[in-house]
């Protein structure tokens, strides 16, 4: 759901860019109390994996498709804020090399996606995995978190539409809702499987510690 | 942790990227994503605007101009994605050991 140049207005513009910025300000300054190689490292193999699994549009019913864009995935490895990073280094990439989502719209697309879509998602997580440690909530947890961050990215996608006055506000975030609601399934059904085979292989890489069970 | 064991998990990753971008990549349905479709559907598609010249861009809509094929077009587009963000997280390791044997 990169939004392109000319869906949004300036003062949306503008004003999600200094949300977005903000946001990424602090995250890189949290992010700076546990920096070390493995976590550069991480993040880095992380970023270049999601821009990877981003290319790979799944055919929904209805002409439609969509793609993983791995909010859920990066906060549960990562922890939030080097999760919210990696997330907008693939939407810079991506913006300013291959021109999928406008320049000018950048800063409401790390908003709905490495804002909201990672911090969004790991509020979620965290409030599910609270019922119970368990494997199997882990993994409850991990499929709810990712399916509702690609509605809830969505739904502030549609919102910014609205307010840039796009299209009327209502229609567009029932529309917008609806079909990310199935893409979200897609989402959900990835970062699973993903999650499921690095917590196989090694659960250490899960830096947030959810990975180890009582 | 051993140095060794994070070599591996880098280079499985590495490996795992490119392989996605290269070679799934062009297996990817072309049908247009939520957002396009909405905006098909209700009409506002076309206030899509190019602000940025195309020029502008290395690979724009991830198509590898310099060859022909079209497959080896999006190829090398992932190709190219996965290696300039591996350069970018690169360049901050780098910057971090060195700034760390300083200290």
């Amino acid at each position: 759901m990169h939004i392109p140049d000319g869906f949004v207005d300036l003062k949306t513009a503008v004003f999600t860019g200094v949300i977005s910025a903000g946001s990424l300000a602090a995250a890189i300054y949290k992010v700076k109390r546990y920096f070390k190689t493995k976590v550069i490292a991480l993040m880095g193999v992380m970023s270049a994996l999601i821009f990877a699994l981003q290319m790979i549009n799944f055919s929904i019913p209805g002409g439609t498709s969509g793609h993983l864009l791995g909010g859920a995935l990066a906060a549960i490895i990562l922890g939030p804020h080097a999760g919210a990073i990696v997330i907008a280094v693939v939407l810079i990439v991506q913006a300013f090399v291959f021109m999928d989502g406008g320049v000018t719209a950048l800063g409401a697309n790390i908003f709905n996606m490495a804002i909201i879509g990672v911090y969004g998602s790991y509020f979620i997580f965290w409030l599910i995995r609270k019922i119970s440690k368990s494997k199997v909530n882990f993994f409850i947890s991990t499929a709810v978190a990712s399916w509702l961050s690609v509605i809830a990215a969505s739904f502030f996608a549609a919102l910014e539409l609205g307010i840039s006055g796009t299209y009327a506000m209502g229609v567009t975030l029932k529309a917008m809702v609806l079909v990310h609601m199935i893409i979200g399934i897609g989402e959900a059904i990835i970062t699973v499987a993903v999650i499921v085979f690095i917590n196989k292989v090694r659960p250490d890489l899960i830096l947030t510690g959810e990975g180890s069970f009582e | 942790m051993t140095e060794r064991k994070n070599y591996t998990f880098v280079l499985v990753g590495i490996i795992a990227a490119l392989t996605i971008a290269m070679f799934i990549s062009v297996f990817a349905s072309s049908f247009p994503d939520g957002l396009e479709k909405v905006a098909e559907n209700l009409g506002f598609i076309g206030n899509s605007r190019e602000i940025v010249p195309e020029s502008f861009f290395l690979i724009p809509d991830y198509t590898f101009r310099a060859v022909g094929s079209e497959l080896w077009q999006v190829s090398l587009a992932g190709m190219s994605g996965v290696l300039i963000i591996l350069a970018f997280f690169g360049i901050i390791y780098l910057i971090y050991k060195a700034v760390n044997k300083k200290r």
